[in-house]
Protein backbone atom coordinates (compact mmCIF):
# COMPACT_ATOMS: atom_id res chain seq x y z
CA UNK A 1 0.00 0.00 0.00
CA UNK A 2 2.75 2.47 1.01
CA UNK A 3 6.23 1.97 -0.39
CA UNK A 4 9.51 3.75 0.24
CA UNK A 5 12.04 3.06 -2.51
CA UNK A 6 15.58 4.20 -1.77
CA UNK A 7 14.32 7.38 -0.12
CA UNK A 8 16.67 10.08 1.16
CA UNK A 9 15.73 13.36 2.77
CA UNK A 10 17.82 16.34 3.76
CA UNK A 11 17.08 19.84 5.00
CA UNK A 12 19.48 22.63 3.97
CA UNK A 13 22.37 20.20 3.71
CA UNK A 14 21.45 18.34 6.91
CA UNK A 15 20.75 14.69 6.07
CA UNK A 16 17.94 13.06 8.03
CA UNK A 17 17.04 9.94 6.05
CA UNK A 18 19.19 7.88 3.69
CA UNK A 19 18.39 4.80 1.57
CA UNK A 20 15.09 3.99 3.27
CA UNK A 21 13.33 0.99 1.75
CA UNK A 22 10.06 0.06 3.37
CA UNK A 23 6.79 -1.56 2.40
CA UNK A 24 3.66 -1.20 4.48
CA UNK A 25 0.82 -3.55 3.47
CA UNK A 26 -2.87 -2.68 3.86
CA UNK A 27 -4.33 -3.33 7.30
CA UNK A 28 -1.01 -3.49 9.15
CA UNK A 29 -0.22 -1.49 12.29
CA UNK A 30 3.38 -0.42 11.95
CA UNK A 31 5.15 1.25 14.86
CA UNK A 32 8.23 3.31 14.09
CA UNK A 33 10.58 3.81 17.02
CA UNK A 34 13.94 5.51 17.35
CA UNK A 35 15.82 8.33 19.02
CA UNK A 36 14.71 11.92 18.69
CA UNK A 37 15.96 13.39 15.44
CA UNK A 38 16.24 10.08 13.58
CA UNK A 39 13.58 11.12 11.05
CA UNK A 40 10.42 9.38 12.29
CA UNK A 41 8.14 12.39 11.80
CA UNK A 42 9.79 13.12 8.46
CA UNK A 43 8.91 9.56 7.44
CA UNK A 44 5.22 10.21 8.23
CA UNK A 45 5.19 13.52 6.36
CA UNK A 46 6.78 11.87 3.33
CA UNK A 47 3.97 9.28 3.32
CA UNK A 48 1.25 11.90 3.04
CA UNK A 49 3.16 14.13 0.61
CA UNK A 50 3.71 17.02 3.03
CA UNK A 51 7.42 16.68 2.24
CA UNK A 52 9.11 15.81 -1.04
CA UNK A 53 12.02 13.36 -0.75
CA UNK A 54 15.43 14.59 -1.86
CA UNK A 55 16.01 11.21 -3.53
CA UNK A 56 13.93 8.11 -4.19
CA UNK A 57 10.17 7.61 -4.36
CA UNK A 58 7.35 7.30 -1.85
CA UNK A 59 4.26 5.72 -3.37
CA UNK A 60 0.76 5.24 -2.02
CA UNK A 61 -1.25 2.64 -3.93
CA UNK A 62 1.25 3.03 -6.77
CA UNK A 63 0.92 6.84 -6.94
CA UNK A 64 3.73 9.25 -6.15
CA UNK A 65 1.80 11.88 -4.17
CA UNK A 66 4.27 14.71 -4.72
CA UNK A 67 3.87 14.36 -8.50
CA UNK A 68 0.08 14.80 -8.42
CA UNK A 69 -1.81 17.99 -9.21
CA UNK A 70 -3.54 19.97 -6.44
CA UNK A 71 -6.98 18.38 -6.81
CA UNK A 72 -5.74 14.78 -7.03
CA UNK A 73 -3.25 15.33 -4.20
CA UNK A 74 -6.07 16.58 -1.98
CA UNK A 75 -8.21 13.57 -2.95
CA UNK A 76 -5.41 11.16 -2.06
CA UNK A 77 -4.54 12.97 1.18
CA UNK A 78 -8.12 12.62 2.36
CA UNK A 79 -7.55 8.88 2.42
CA UNK A 80 -5.17 9.58 5.33
CA UNK A 81 -5.90 10.73 8.85
CA UNK A 82 -3.05 12.44 10.69
CA UNK A 83 -2.84 12.83 14.46
CA UNK A 84 -0.11 15.44 14.95
CA UNK A 85 2.33 15.46 17.83
CA UNK A 86 0.79 18.55 19.46
CA UNK A 87 -2.64 17.67 18.00
CA UNK A 88 -2.38 20.81 15.75
CA UNK A 89 -5.95 21.85 16.55
CA UNK A 90 -7.01 25.14 14.98
CA UNK A 91 -6.81 27.66 17.84
CA UNK A 92 -9.53 29.93 16.55
CA UNK A 93 -12.11 27.16 16.16
CA UNK A 94 -14.13 25.27 18.77
CA UNK A 95 -13.73 21.52 19.29
CA UNK A 96 -16.89 20.95 17.22
CA UNK A 97 -15.62 23.10 14.34
CA UNK A 98 -12.23 21.40 14.46
CA UNK A 99 -13.79 17.96 14.06
CA UNK A 100 -16.23 19.22 11.41
CA UNK A 101 -13.51 21.09 9.49
CA UNK A 102 -12.55 18.41 6.96
CA UNK A 103 -16.17 17.51 6.20
CA UNK A 104 -17.14 21.15 5.67
CA UNK A 105 -14.16 21.68 3.36
CA UNK A 106 -15.43 18.86 1.14
CA UNK A 107 -18.81 20.63 0.80
CA UNK A 108 -20.50 17.29 0.15
CA UNK A 109 -22.30 16.49 3.40
CA UNK A 110 -25.40 18.10 4.87
CA UNK A 111 -25.07 19.87 8.21
CA UNK A 112 -27.14 17.07 9.77
CA UNK A 113 -24.66 14.44 8.54
CA UNK A 114 -21.75 16.55 9.77
CA UNK A 115 -23.43 17.00 13.13
CA UNK A 116 -24.01 13.26 13.51
CA UNK A 117 -20.44 12.39 12.53
CA UNK A 118 -18.90 14.94 14.90
CA UNK A 119 -20.94 13.64 17.84
CA UNK A 120 -20.15 10.00 16.97
CA UNK A 121 -16.40 10.60 16.63
CA UNK A 122 -16.21 12.58 19.86
CA UNK A 123 -18.10 9.78 21.60
CA UNK A 124 -15.71 7.18 20.13
CA UNK A 125 -12.73 8.96 21.65
CA UNK A 126 -14.53 9.25 24.98
CA UNK A 127 -15.23 12.97 25.08
CA UNK A 128 -18.53 14.25 26.53
CA UNK A 129 -20.85 16.48 24.46
CA UNK A 130 -20.07 19.42 26.78
CA UNK A 131 -16.59 19.68 25.27
CA UNK A 132 -17.86 20.64 21.81
CA UNK A 133 -18.06 24.36 22.44
CA UNK A 134 -14.63 24.62 24.08
CA UNK A 135 -11.61 26.14 22.38
CA UNK A 136 -8.38 24.07 22.17
CA UNK A 137 -6.68 26.34 24.73
CA UNK A 138 -9.22 25.18 27.34
CA UNK A 139 -8.36 21.49 26.90
CA UNK A 140 -5.79 19.29 28.65
CA UNK A 141 -3.05 17.54 26.64
CA UNK A 142 -4.91 14.22 26.60
CA UNK A 143 -8.17 15.86 25.52
CA UNK A 144 -6.38 17.69 22.70
CA UNK A 145 -4.98 14.41 21.42
CA UNK A 146 -8.42 12.83 21.55
CA UNK A 147 -9.99 15.75 19.67
CA UNK A 148 -7.15 15.47 17.14
CA UNK A 149 -7.94 11.78 16.75
CA UNK A 150 -11.67 12.48 16.37
CA UNK A 151 -10.85 15.08 13.69
CA UNK A 152 -8.55 12.69 11.86
CA UNK A 153 -11.19 9.92 11.93
CA UNK A 154 -14.05 12.17 10.82
CA UNK A 155 -13.30 11.61 7.13
CA UNK A 156 -13.13 7.79 7.49
CA UNK A 157 -9.47 7.47 6.45
CA UNK A 158 -7.94 4.29 5.09
CA UNK A 159 -4.57 5.08 6.70
CA UNK A 160 -4.05 6.59 10.15
CA UNK A 161 -0.76 8.32 10.90
CA UNK A 162 0.00 8.91 14.58
CA UNK A 163 2.92 11.21 15.38
CA UNK A 164 4.02 10.55 18.97
CA UNK A 165 0.42 10.18 20.19
CA UNK A 166 1.39 9.64 23.83
CA UNK A 167 4.25 12.12 24.26
CA UNK A 168 3.72 14.44 27.20
CA UNK A 169 0.81 12.48 28.66
CA UNK A 170 0.55 10.83 32.06
CA UNK A 171 0.77 6.99 32.18
CA UNK A 172 -2.99 6.54 32.46
CA UNK A 173 -3.74 8.84 29.52
CA UNK A 174 -0.95 7.13 27.60
CA UNK A 175 -2.76 3.83 28.06
CA UNK A 176 -6.07 5.44 27.10
CA UNK A 177 -4.57 6.66 23.83
CA UNK A 178 -3.00 3.25 23.15
CA UNK A 179 -6.43 1.67 23.69
CA UNK A 180 -7.97 4.20 21.34
CA UNK A 181 -5.46 3.25 18.64
CA UNK A 182 -6.46 -0.41 19.09
CA UNK A 183 -10.18 0.39 19.15
CA UNK A 184 -9.84 2.55 16.06
CA UNK A 185 -8.38 -0.40 14.21
CA UNK A 186 -11.19 -2.65 15.43
CA UNK A 187 -13.94 -0.19 14.47
CA UNK A 188 -12.48 0.98 11.16
CA UNK A 189 -10.46 -1.10 8.70
CA UNK A 190 -7.42 1.19 8.79
CA UNK A 191 -3.73 0.78 8.14
CA UNK A 192 -1.92 2.50 11.01
CA UNK A 193 1.55 3.94 11.27
CA UNK A 194 2.47 4.99 14.79
CA UNK A 195 5.61 6.98 15.54
CA UNK A 196 6.49 6.77 19.21
CA UNK A 197 9.25 6.64 21.84
CA UNK A 198 7.02 4.84 24.23
CA UNK A 199 7.84 1.12 24.27
CA UNK A 200 4.65 0.18 26.16
CA UNK A 201 2.53 1.74 23.44
CA UNK A 202 4.71 0.13 20.76
CA UNK A 203 4.35 -3.33 22.27
CA UNK A 204 0.64 -2.92 22.84
CA UNK A 205 -0.45 -1.80 19.39
CA UNK A 206 2.19 -3.04 16.93
CA UNK A 207 1.86 -5.78 14.34
CA UNK A 208 5.33 -4.79 13.22
CA UNK A 209 8.04 -2.53 14.63
CA UNK A 210 10.67 -0.66 12.67
CA UNK A 211 13.52 1.05 14.46
CA UNK A 212 15.37 3.92 12.81
CA UNK A 213 18.78 5.16 13.87
CA UNK A 214 20.02 8.74 13.44
CA UNK A 215 21.93 8.93 10.17
CA UNK A 216 24.80 10.87 11.76
CA UNK A 217 25.49 7.96 14.16
CA UNK A 218 25.63 5.21 11.55
CA UNK A 219 28.79 3.44 10.52
CA UNK A 220 29.65 3.61 6.80
CA UNK A 221 27.41 1.34 4.70
CA UNK A 222 24.97 0.61 7.50
CA UNK A 223 21.21 0.74 6.96
CA UNK A 224 19.28 3.35 8.88
CA UNK A 225 16.63 0.72 9.63
CA UNK A 226 18.21 -1.04 12.60
CA UNK A 227 15.32 -3.39 13.21
CA UNK A 228 12.26 -4.57 11.29
CA UNK A 229 10.10 -7.25 12.89
CA UNK A 230 7.46 -8.08 15.49
CA UNK A 231 7.40 -6.99 19.14
CA UNK A 232 8.56 -10.46 20.22
CA UNK A 233 11.49 -10.38 17.80
CA UNK A 234 12.41 -6.93 19.09
CA UNK A 235 12.90 -8.34 22.59
CA UNK A 236 15.34 -10.92 21.18
CA UNK A 237 17.22 -8.58 18.85
CA UNK A 238 20.97 -8.92 19.28
CA UNK A 239 21.88 -5.37 18.18
CA UNK A 240 23.02 -3.57 21.36
CA UNK A 241 21.73 -0.24 20.03
CA UNK A 242 18.23 -1.69 19.75
CA UNK A 243 18.37 -3.14 23.26
CA UNK A 244 19.78 0.12 24.60
CA UNK A 245 16.76 1.97 23.19
CA UNK A 246 14.21 -0.63 24.30
CA UNK A 247 15.60 -0.68 27.85
CA UNK A 248 16.09 3.10 27.93
CA UNK A 249 19.77 2.90 28.93
CA UNK A 250 22.06 5.90 28.39
CA UNK A 251 25.33 3.87 28.62
CA UNK A 252 28.11 5.44 26.51
CA UNK A 253 25.87 8.36 25.64
CA UNK A 254 26.46 9.73 29.15
CA UNK A 255 29.80 10.95 27.84
CA UNK A 256 27.87 13.55 25.82
CA UNK A 257 26.96 15.25 29.11
CA UNK A 258 30.58 16.26 29.63
CA UNK A 259 32.27 16.16 26.23
CA UNK A 260 35.38 18.08 27.33
CA UNK A 261 36.29 15.76 30.17
CA UNK A 262 39.49 13.79 29.60
CA UNK B 1 29.05 10.78 8.75
CA UNK B 2 27.48 14.19 9.02
CA UNK B 3 28.28 16.60 6.22
CA UNK B 4 31.68 18.19 6.36
CA UNK B 5 31.90 21.92 7.05
CA UNK B 6 30.96 24.03 4.09
CA UNK B 7 33.86 25.24 1.97
CA UNK B 8 34.64 28.93 2.27
CA UNK B 9 33.42 30.76 -0.82
CA UNK B 10 35.42 33.41 -2.64
CA UNK B 11 33.95 36.91 -3.13
CA UNK B 12 32.67 36.21 -6.65
CA UNK B 13 31.08 32.92 -5.60
CA UNK B 14 29.56 34.60 -2.52
CA UNK B 15 28.10 37.33 -4.68
CA UNK B 16 26.75 34.72 -7.10
CA UNK B 17 25.28 32.82 -4.19
CA UNK B 18 23.59 35.98 -2.95
CA UNK B 19 22.08 36.72 -6.36
CA UNK B 20 20.97 33.10 -6.67
CA UNK B 21 19.15 33.26 -3.30
CA UNK B 22 17.60 36.64 -4.10
CA UNK B 23 16.27 35.38 -7.44
CA UNK B 24 14.99 32.18 -5.86
CA UNK B 25 13.18 34.21 -3.17
CA UNK B 26 11.70 36.53 -5.79
CA UNK B 27 10.56 33.55 -7.87
CA UNK B 28 9.03 31.92 -4.80
CA UNK B 29 7.17 35.12 -3.88
CA UNK B 30 5.92 35.55 -7.47
CA UNK B 31 4.54 32.00 -7.59
CA UNK B 32 2.97 32.49 -4.15
CA UNK B 33 1.32 35.76 -5.26
CA UNK B 34 0.05 34.20 -8.47
CA UNK B 35 -1.41 31.21 -6.60
CA UNK B 36 -3.13 33.51 -4.11
CA UNK B 37 -4.77 35.57 -6.86
CA UNK B 38 -5.67 32.44 -8.84
CA UNK B 39 -7.40 30.89 -5.80
CA UNK B 40 -9.57 34.03 -5.46
CA UNK B 41 -11.16 33.15 -8.83
CA UNK B 42 -10.93 29.37 -8.61
CA UNK B 43 -13.03 28.82 -5.53
CA UNK B 44 -14.94 31.44 -3.57
CA UNK B 45 -13.60 31.67 0.00
CA UNK B 46 -16.16 30.69 2.64
CA UNK B 47 -17.91 33.49 4.53
CA UNK B 48 -16.50 32.03 7.74
CA UNK B 49 -12.97 32.85 6.62
CA UNK B 50 -13.75 36.14 4.85
CA UNK B 51 -15.85 37.98 7.44
CA UNK B 52 -13.44 37.73 10.40
CA UNK B 53 -10.67 39.09 8.17
CA UNK B 54 -12.87 41.91 6.89
CA UNK B 55 -13.74 42.78 10.48
CA UNK B 56 -10.13 42.65 11.60
CA UNK B 57 -8.77 44.69 8.69
CA UNK B 58 -11.66 47.08 8.19
CA UNK B 59 -13.55 47.75 11.39
CA UNK B 60 -10.72 47.33 13.88
CA UNK B 61 -8.38 49.62 11.92
CA UNK B 62 -10.78 52.59 11.75
CA UNK B 63 -9.83 54.30 15.06
CA UNK B 64 -6.07 54.16 14.52
CA UNK B 65 -6.33 55.32 10.89
CA UNK B 66 -8.73 58.13 11.81
CA UNK B 67 -6.58 59.43 14.66
CA UNK B 68 -3.37 59.24 12.61
CA UNK B 69 -5.01 60.95 9.63
CA UNK B 70 -6.38 63.79 11.76
CA UNK B 71 -3.09 64.50 13.47
CA UNK B 72 -1.14 64.44 10.21
CA UNK B 73 -3.53 67.05 8.80
CA UNK B 74 -3.09 69.18 11.91
CA UNK B 75 0.71 68.81 11.90
CA UNK B 76 0.87 69.85 8.24
CA UNK B 77 -1.18 72.94 9.03
CA UNK B 78 1.13 73.87 11.92
CA UNK B 79 4.32 73.31 9.88
CA UNK B 80 3.23 75.14 6.72
CA UNK B 81 1.22 78.06 8.14
CA UNK B 82 4.24 80.23 9.08
CA UNK B 83 5.79 80.04 5.58
CA UNK B 84 2.54 80.68 3.75
CA UNK B 85 1.64 83.51 6.14
CA UNK B 86 4.98 85.26 5.42
CA UNK B 87 4.26 85.43 1.69
CA UNK B 88 0.62 86.31 2.23
CA UNK B 89 -0.79 83.06 0.90
CA UNK B 90 -2.28 81.55 4.03
CA UNK B 91 -5.63 81.03 2.29
CA UNK B 92 -3.84 78.73 -0.15
CA UNK B 93 -2.96 76.34 2.66
CA UNK B 94 -6.08 74.29 1.99
CA UNK B 95 -4.93 73.37 -1.50
CA UNK B 96 -1.47 72.31 -0.32
CA UNK B 97 -2.61 70.30 2.72
CA UNK B 98 -5.50 68.61 0.97
CA UNK B 99 -3.73 67.62 -2.23
CA UNK B 100 -0.82 66.20 -0.22
CA UNK B 101 -3.25 64.24 1.90
CA UNK B 102 -5.38 62.72 -0.83
CA UNK B 103 -2.50 61.95 -3.20
CA UNK B 104 0.21 60.83 -0.80
CA UNK B 105 -0.19 60.96 2.94
CA UNK B 106 -3.70 59.48 3.22
CA UNK B 107 -2.95 56.27 1.30
CA UNK B 108 0.61 55.89 2.62
CA UNK B 109 -0.46 56.46 6.22
CA UNK B 110 -3.43 54.12 6.00
CA UNK B 111 -1.13 51.49 4.45
CA UNK B 112 1.58 52.01 7.07
CA UNK B 113 -0.93 51.65 9.87
CA UNK B 114 -2.32 48.54 8.23
CA UNK B 115 1.16 47.06 7.81
CA UNK B 116 1.94 47.71 11.48
CA UNK B 117 -1.39 46.63 12.90
CA UNK B 118 -2.49 43.86 10.55
CA UNK B 119 0.60 42.82 8.55
CA UNK B 120 2.66 41.93 11.61
CA UNK B 121 -0.28 40.15 13.23
CA UNK B 122 -0.94 38.13 10.07
CA UNK B 123 2.69 37.08 9.81
CA UNK B 124 2.82 36.12 13.49
CA UNK B 125 -0.45 34.17 13.31
CA UNK B 126 0.53 32.22 10.21
CA UNK B 127 4.04 31.61 11.56
CA UNK B 128 2.57 30.24 14.80
CA UNK B 129 0.23 28.03 12.78
CA UNK B 130 3.23 26.75 10.83
CA UNK B 131 5.28 26.09 13.97
CA UNK B 132 2.38 24.21 15.61
CA UNK B 133 1.75 22.16 12.42
CA UNK B 134 -1.69 23.71 11.87
CA UNK B 135 -0.73 24.50 8.26
CA UNK B 136 0.11 20.82 7.69
CA UNK B 137 -3.20 19.90 9.38
CA UNK B 138 -5.06 22.12 6.91
CA UNK B 139 -3.45 20.29 3.98
CA UNK B 140 -4.29 16.91 5.51
CA UNK B 141 -7.95 17.91 5.92
CA UNK B 142 -8.39 18.86 2.28
CA UNK B 143 -7.99 22.64 2.62
CA UNK B 144 -5.36 24.45 0.58
CA UNK B 145 -3.50 26.76 3.01
CA UNK B 146 -3.27 29.54 0.41
CA UNK B 147 -6.98 29.37 -0.36
CA UNK B 148 -7.99 29.09 3.28
CA UNK B 149 -5.55 31.53 4.87
CA UNK B 150 -4.03 33.88 2.32
CA UNK B 151 -6.75 34.64 -0.24
CA UNK B 152 -9.25 35.97 2.36
CA UNK B 153 -6.53 38.19 3.82
CA UNK B 154 -5.59 39.47 0.37
CA UNK B 155 -9.23 40.30 -0.38
CA UNK B 156 -9.74 41.97 2.98
CA UNK B 157 -6.64 44.14 2.70
CA UNK B 158 -6.98 45.18 -0.93
CA UNK B 159 -10.74 45.81 -0.84
CA UNK B 160 -10.93 47.62 2.48
CA UNK B 161 -7.81 49.77 2.36
CA UNK B 162 -9.43 52.26 -0.06
CA UNK B 163 -12.17 52.83 2.53
CA UNK B 164 -9.57 53.32 5.26
CA UNK B 165 -7.75 55.74 2.96
CA UNK B 166 -10.95 57.75 2.50
CA UNK B 167 -11.24 57.86 6.29
CA UNK B 168 -7.60 59.02 6.64
CA UNK B 169 -8.12 61.65 3.89
CA UNK B 170 -11.31 62.95 5.49
CA UNK B 171 -9.89 63.17 8.99
CA UNK B 172 -6.68 64.79 7.71
CA UNK B 173 -8.61 67.39 5.72
CA UNK B 174 -10.77 68.15 8.76
CA UNK B 175 -7.74 68.33 11.07
CA UNK B 176 -5.90 70.70 8.71
CA UNK B 177 -8.96 72.88 8.27
CA UNK B 178 -9.58 72.98 12.01
CA UNK B 179 -6.11 74.32 12.78
CA UNK B 180 -5.97 76.75 9.85
CA UNK B 181 -9.42 78.26 10.24
CA UNK B 182 -10.03 78.00 13.99
CA UNK B 183 -6.55 78.38 15.46
CA UNK B 184 -4.73 80.55 12.89
CA UNK B 185 -7.80 82.46 11.76
CA UNK B 186 -7.51 81.78 8.02
CA UNK B 187 -10.71 82.81 6.28
CA UNK B 188 -12.69 79.59 5.85
CA UNK B 189 -14.44 80.66 2.65
CA UNK B 190 -11.16 81.23 0.77
CA UNK B 191 -9.52 78.21 2.41
CA UNK B 192 -12.16 75.89 0.98
CA UNK B 193 -12.46 77.77 -2.30
CA UNK B 194 -8.74 77.32 -3.04
CA UNK B 195 -8.94 73.69 -1.99
CA UNK B 196 -11.84 73.06 -4.32
CA UNK B 197 -10.20 74.76 -7.26
CA UNK B 198 -6.95 72.82 -6.91
CA UNK B 199 -7.85 69.37 -5.61
CA UNK B 200 -9.90 67.29 -8.04
CA UNK B 201 -11.36 63.81 -8.03
CA UNK B 202 -8.41 62.69 -10.16
CA UNK B 203 -6.16 63.28 -7.16
CA UNK B 204 -8.48 61.28 -4.92
CA UNK B 205 -8.62 58.42 -7.42
CA UNK B 206 -4.86 58.41 -7.73
CA UNK B 207 -4.58 57.90 -3.98
CA UNK B 208 -7.23 55.19 -3.91
CA UNK B 209 -5.71 53.23 -6.80
CA UNK B 210 -2.34 53.26 -5.06
CA UNK B 211 -4.01 52.14 -1.83
CA UNK B 212 -5.37 48.98 -3.48
CA UNK B 213 -1.82 48.00 -4.48
CA UNK B 214 -0.51 48.84 -1.01
CA UNK B 215 -3.17 46.61 0.58
CA UNK B 216 -2.41 43.70 -1.74
CA UNK B 217 1.34 44.07 -1.10
CA UNK B 218 0.85 44.10 2.69
CA UNK B 219 -1.27 40.92 2.63
CA UNK B 220 1.00 39.03 0.25
CA UNK B 221 4.28 40.01 1.91
CA UNK B 222 3.01 39.38 5.45
CA UNK B 223 1.41 36.02 4.65
CA UNK B 224 4.48 34.92 2.69
CA UNK B 225 6.75 35.79 5.62
CA UNK B 226 4.43 33.98 8.04
CA UNK B 227 4.17 30.81 5.97
CA UNK B 228 7.94 30.71 5.45
CA UNK B 229 8.98 31.51 9.01
CA UNK B 230 11.76 29.67 10.75
CA UNK B 231 10.87 27.37 13.65
CA UNK B 232 10.40 28.45 17.24
CA UNK B 233 9.43 31.63 19.03
CA UNK B 234 12.35 33.47 17.47
CA UNK B 235 11.13 32.52 14.00
CA UNK B 236 7.65 33.85 14.77
CA UNK B 237 9.03 37.14 16.09
CA UNK B 238 11.34 37.53 13.14
CA UNK B 239 8.54 36.82 10.64
CA UNK B 240 6.43 39.52 12.27
CA UNK B 241 9.22 42.11 12.14
CA UNK B 242 10.22 41.19 8.59
CA UNK B 243 6.60 41.46 7.48
CA UNK B 244 6.35 45.06 8.70
CA UNK B 245 9.76 46.17 7.42
CA UNK B 246 9.31 44.54 4.00
CA UNK B 247 5.74 45.85 3.67
CA UNK B 248 6.85 49.39 4.55
CA UNK B 249 9.68 49.37 2.02
CA UNK B 250 7.41 47.92 -0.68
CA UNK B 251 4.74 50.55 0.07
CA UNK B 252 7.29 53.32 -0.55
CA UNK B 253 8.66 51.65 -3.69
CA UNK B 254 5.15 51.13 -5.09
CA UNK B 255 4.26 54.70 -4.11
CA UNK B 256 7.16 56.07 -6.16
CA UNK B 257 6.77 53.97 -9.29
CA UNK B 258 2.97 53.78 -9.33
CA UNK B 259 2.81 57.52 -8.56
CA UNK B 260 4.96 58.26 -11.60
CA UNK B 261 2.97 55.85 -13.78
CA UNK B 262 -0.41 57.21 -12.66
CA UNK B 263 0.62 60.85 -13.21
CA UNK B 264 1.79 59.94 -16.72
CA UNK B 265 -1.41 58.03 -17.48
CA UNK B 266 -3.70 60.68 -16.02
CA UNK B 267 -1.93 63.49 -17.85
CA UNK B 268 -2.01 61.54 -21.09
CA UNK B 269 -5.75 61.03 -20.91
CA UNK B 270 -6.76 64.25 -19.17
CA UNK B 271 -4.11 66.69 -20.36
CA UNK B 272 -1.47 68.42 -18.31
CA UNK B 273 -1.92 70.92 -15.52
CA UNK B 274 -5.38 71.30 -14.13
CA UNK B 275 -7.31 69.55 -16.89
CA UNK B 276 -8.61 66.89 -14.53
CA UNK B 277 -12.20 67.93 -14.30
CA UNK B 278 -13.47 64.82 -16.10
CA UNK B 279 -13.28 63.02 -12.75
Amino acid sequence: MITFADVAMEFEGHRVLERINLEIPRGQTLVVIGESGCGKTVLLKLMIGLLRPTKGKVTFDGKVLTQLGDAELTRQRLRFGFLFQGAALFDSLSVYDNVAFGMREQRKLTSKDIDDTVRQRLQEVGLPPGVEAKKPAELSGGMKKRVGLARALALNPEVMLYDEPTTGLDPIMTDVISELILQTRQRHPVTSIVVTHDMKTAQKVADRIVMLHPWSRLKPGESQVLFDGTANELARCADPRVQQFVEGQARERLSELNPFAG
Amino acid sequence: MASAGRARLGPVASFGNLIHHALAALGDFTIFSWQTIAWAFRRKPAAGTLLPNFFMVGVRSVPVVAITGMFIGMVMAVQTYAQFQKIGMATRLGSLINITLVRELGPVLAATMLAGRIGSAMAAELATMRVTEQIDALSCLGAHPIHYLVTPRLLACSLLIPLLTIMADYMGIMGGALICTRVYGVEAHYYWQHSESYVTMADVWMGLIKAIFFGAAIALVSCHRGLNSRPGAEGVGRASTEAFVASFIIILVIDFFLGMALITVFEYFLGTGQARSLF
